[in-house]
């Protein structure tokens, strides 16, 4: 994003540090269940609770979830790599440091690309543990409060924390890559990817440049973004807030700011900004990681279909539009659906339309999700199939919906049963049309006088009395050239 | 009655000529008729270490084969967890604290059956050498009670010294359970690092700590070490060897055996009595064991003492943060914000000693330090390692004595850390490269206290330390020495 205020134009430079909540079954370094929503300290133990004489053990998963994830980072998996503590006090971090990689991450050196065609570097992907969670009585935070009460829960969760280089240039950028690592995420089945709940969490680094400067600006720290479109809207406030004030002759001052949703703005965190000095230093504990290239390999070699190949494949192979592709690799259960019915069905745009239309509408307000459905890709073919044969009518296809969706079936012995194949006989068709304009004398002489308009009521006359089951263009023919006369 | 050693007791427990609660008993009676004087204990728990042994003598009764040492109690460092039992690590600021869970040692000290009498007195978190910096406690030696102990296992060592038990647990980060040793008259055995599990032990410096047993013999010390010795995977920085069996070749002597003696660590500094008592030592492995001597120079020793304190301060400082006041232990109340909690409760909590240590290793790691300091070690202890291994090129083992002087007066040194820090020079490159070394009885000063002698091995050759320690045991017979008083006392 640029913008033009005095004759200077600026231009927006964002990294951005996301932190992923590994969905692993135990913690990083014991055994506790990883899991939300529990009565608070449930799930601690004495290693999490960093009682005395407690030692971390490294969970394997977490490893495999973390080189999978750098992997689809596109990044350089480190056949040596090793644990530090970074220390300081508070009182959700139990050890008083927190586990973390400094200067030897697991994954390294990766990149995403944008959908306008810019590659933004990713320096490196490291693994720690998640601190616990502070609840205050009697103000926001643990400055002022009457007491707070300490949940440990979450201490030991796993993350990788995801660090790039800052060549996004604006909020519409940093939305995307966003985006495109919650997409990575979910087909990777690492994390629910989920920044309203908090298992995908973002750090925004933002400062400007006047266009053309090589050097960075002073950057300032955004927190607090608990939505895509959040990530977006706090990127450009900040920048249009760091603008004015160059414009009017101040300085960004290097800070955490606090991004507010309600407000639209940013606002300086209250902490006392000393330096912290984390005094990192090797975790004695565990000993270094020893990385072996032909398990990477074969953890490479599993990864699944990645968002980015199924947005060629949907574009380049199935011929959908940009629009219509990306909302099926968003959805992977709606993009799993699509390509298991397109194996059977070349009716693409039928499939896309049927998925992005009614099937999505019915889930919306039955608060589904696909796979609690009794629809499956065999019966979505079978029913364009039909459509496509002109078997049935496009409508009816739409009522047999719900039952597909709900009791599921066949769509063909649907029909059947029902009797709602759709009459395309024009001896039947015929004898369906006689009764109606025999039954409504006086709108057939009205018609034959030059009442043009009264074709549409003879049309919705015979649907009604066929219930929809007719074609609808051999009707039209036919009754067009009945209303004329013999 | 004396104390016999371990493995002879538990023989008869097994024999059913003595049973495991009659032992227990007497040794709740030594505590009870000793400890006002020696303070060895921090605290005795003689119900759960009865039921313990009670069910020792159901076995027996029902004819069950027991587990080795099973009916021997067993002191055990108070900074090891024993589930039920305090861990005050000999500090105010873990006062009220009681485990929740057992260390590895411990599981497999009660899954073999020794009773657990109490737990023993240290210096504050293990950081010192004389169990002065105690902020509970004075423990006297058992030998002298103007003397100290030594330190930092000063408790278990005078627990055992002081025939009260058999067998205790230490543990030993720059030379805890061998500067004890020598001078309480015990065999003291600190092995391999990553051979015992460090889970539940209060960690001290992580990178140098094991837990290490006292004993009155070799054979009871390496039944010991075999008990609790083995890959742990609560700890990932065991070793995945086999369980050690080191008693079945326990007094076979290896042939053409080659000692080495470490040219920095005889002579300066030494009280004259210890550099004689080494000399004969060197004359018995000649003349006794049939072993070649020579003199090895290793540069690396002097700069230990300073590596030392740094990478061990370094790692307390970390290790020792997690006692905020938050969870567990004391906490002092403040008007201030959590900040000025922290602060108050761990100023008031840890005493001197470990006040100095964190703010040492604190600094050590602080950004800008870090190379000049931790870095600087960390290179140290490299080539101290290397230094070792070329040695071990040449010679079987090395020796020295332990400590350069024997117990000192309780008093006399604690106003100078300094001169404290160095007699660990030549127990704390053992830690630092993290090979076995053991501390055996090896006379006695003018005075009539005790002195060591350090036999230091390569990587995991504790069998042969066993071993050669063995032999010279059978040539000196100083085990099972009780201190005269003591041993008046018993003869009554
Ligand atoms: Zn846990």
């Amino acid at each position: 994003m640029t913008a033009v205020l005095s004759q200077t134009q600026y231009e927006t430079v964002v990294g951005l540090e996301v932190h992923v909540q590994l969905k692993t079954a135990s913690k990083l370094f014991c055994a506790c269940a990883n899991h939300f929503g529990d009565k608070p300290n449930q799930n601690t133990c004495p290693v999490c609770l960093a009682l005395p004489g407690v030692l971390p053990v490294l969970n394997e998963q977490a490893l495999n979830f973390a080189v999978r994830l750098g992997l689809a980072l596109n990044c350089q998996i480190a056949s040596r790599s090793k644990f530090d503590r970074k220390q300081y006090f508070y009182p959700d971090l139990p050890k008083a440091y927190q586990i973390s990689q400094f200067d030897q991450p697991v994954c390294e050196n990766g990149y995403l690309m944008l959908s306008n065609g810019k590659k933004v570097r990713i320096l490196r992907a490291h693994m720690e543990e998640d601190a616990g969670k502070l609840v205050h009585s009697g103000a926001d935070g643990l400055a002022g409060s009457d007491y707070s009460l300490v949940d440990l829960n979450r201490a030991g969760t796993p993350l990788v924390e995801i660090v790039s280089l800052p060549d996004i240039s604006s909020g519409e950028e940093a939305q995307e890559y966003m985006t495109q690592i919650r997409n990575i995420v979910r087909y990777l089945d690492v994390c629910d990817g989920n920044l309203e709940e908090g298992s995908m969490r973002c750090d925004a680094n933002v400062s400007i440049r006047p266009v053309g400067q090589i050097e960075l600006g002073v950057k300032t720290e955004v927190k607090n973004m608990n939505s895509f479109k959040a990530v977006r809207r706090a990127v450009e406030s900040e920048v249009e807030r760091q603008i004015q004030l160059v414009e009017s002759g101040q300085r960004v001052v290097q800070e955490s700011r606090l991004w507010n949703d309600a407000t639209g703005t940013t606002i300086t965190m209250r902490s006392k900004e000393e330096a912290h000095d984390y005094r990192y230093f090797p975790e004695p504990d565990l000993r270094p990681l020893t990385l072996d290239p032909a398990w990477v390999e074969s953890i490479r070699k599993e990864l699944p279909q990645l968002p980015a190949q199924r947005l060629e494949k949907l574009t380049k192979t199935f011929g959908l539009s940009e629009y219509d592709a990306g909302i099926l690799v968003e959805f992977k259960e709606l993009g799993d659906f699509f390509e298991a019915t397109a194996a059977i069905c070349q009716n693409y745009k039928a499939i896309t339309n049927w998925l992005m239309g009614d099937i999505t509408a019915a889930l919306k307000t039955e608060k589904w999700t696909l796979d609690q459905t009794k629809l499956t890709p065999q019966a979505l073919a079978e029913l364009i199939n039909l459509v496509d044969a002109t078997t049935i009518s496009n409508a009816i296809a739409k009522k047999l919906l719900p039952e597909l969706i709900s009791a599921g079936g066949s769509p063909e012995a649907l029909v059947k049963e029902k009797g709602m194949a759709q009459v395309s006989d024009e001896a039947a068709i015929r004898a369906m049309i006689q009764p109606i304009l025999d039954a409504n004398p006086q709108q057939l002489t009205d018609y034959r006088a030059g009442k043009d308009k009264l074709f549409g009521f003879f049309v919705g006359q015979v649907m009604k009395a066929s219930q929809g089951a007719v074609n609808p263009e051999m009707l039209n023919q036919i009754l067009k050239a009945m209303l004329a006369g013999p | 009655m004396a104390f016999q050693g371990a493995l002879e007791i538990h023989r008869q427990i097994q024999e059913g000529k003595i049973t495991a609660v009659s032992v227990l008993k007497q040794s709740l009676q030594a505590i009870a008729q000793q400890d006002l004087d020696i303070g060895a204990f921090l605290s005795v728990h003689g119900e759960t270490a009865l039921a313990e042994a009670a069910a020792v003598d159901a076995k027996v009764s029902a004819g069950e084969t027991l587990p080795l040492l099973a009916g021997v109690p067993i002191a055990i460092k108070d900074n090891i967890n024993v589930t039920g039992m305090p861990t005050t690590c000999a500090s105010n600021i873990l006062t009220g604290y009681i485990s929740p869970y057992n260390a590895t040692v411990i599981e497999k000290i009660k899954t073999a059956g020794l009773p657990i009498v109490g737990k023993t007195n240290l210096d504050e978190f293990a950081m010192g050498s004389s169990t002065e910096n105690s902020a509970l406690k004075v423990t006297r030696n058992p030998w002298n009670h103007h003397c100290v102990p030594g330190g930092s296992s000063g408790g278990s060592a005078a627990a055992v010294a002081g025939a009260m038990v058999p067998l205790s647990l230490g543990s030993d980060t720059g030379g805890s359970v061998r500067q004890p040793a020598s001078l309480c008259g015990l065999v003291g055995m600190k092995p391999t690092y990553g051979l015992v599990s460090r889970y539940g032990l209060v960690a001290f410096g992580s990178s140098l700590d094991q837990i290490s047993p006292f004993a009155g013999d070799v054979a009871d010390a390496a039944a010991l070490l075999q008990l609790i010795a083995g890959f742990d995977p609560l700890d990932s920085t065991t070793l995945k060897t086999e369980t050690p069996d080191y008693l079945t070749t326990l007094e076979q002597l290896p042939s053409n055996l080659r000692i080495g003696v470490i040219q920095e660590l005889n002579g300066e500094g030494m009280q004259p009595e210890v550099a004689e008592n080494f000399a004969q030592m060197i004359e018995l492995c000649q003349k006794q064991l049939g072993a070649s001597i020579q003199t090895i120079s290793m540069s690396g020793i002097q700069p230990a003492i300073a590596a030392y304190y740094i990478v061990a301060t370094a790692e307390a400082s970390s290790n020792l943060a997690r006692f905020d006041g938050v969870r567990y232990g004391q906490r002092k109340k403040t008007t201030g914000d959590v900040h000025a909690m922290y602060r108050k409760t761990r100023a008031e909590g840890f005493g001197p000693e470990v006040t100095r240590r964190i703010m040492l290793g604190t600094f050590c790691l602080s950004s800008g330090y870090y190379d000049a300091y931790y870095g600087k070690a960390q290179r140290a202890r490299a080539l101290l390692r290397k230094q070792f291994q070329e040695a071990y090129g040449q010679v079987d083992l090395l020796i020295c004595p332990t400590s350069p002087t024997t117990a000192f007066k309780i008093g006399e040194k604690a106003s100078d850390p300094l001169s404290m820090y160095l007699s660990d020079i030549a127990t704390i490159p053992v830690n630092l490269a993290g090979i076995p070394a053991i501390s055996i009885p090896s006379g006695f000063d003018k005075s009539g206290l005790p002195m060591g002698l350090q036999i230091l091995g390569p990587r995991l050759s504790e069998n042969k330390i066993f071993q050669v320690a063995r032999a010279i045991e059978q040539v000196t017979g100083y085990h099972h020495l009780l201190p005269p008083a003591l041993a008046q006392t018993v003869a009554q």
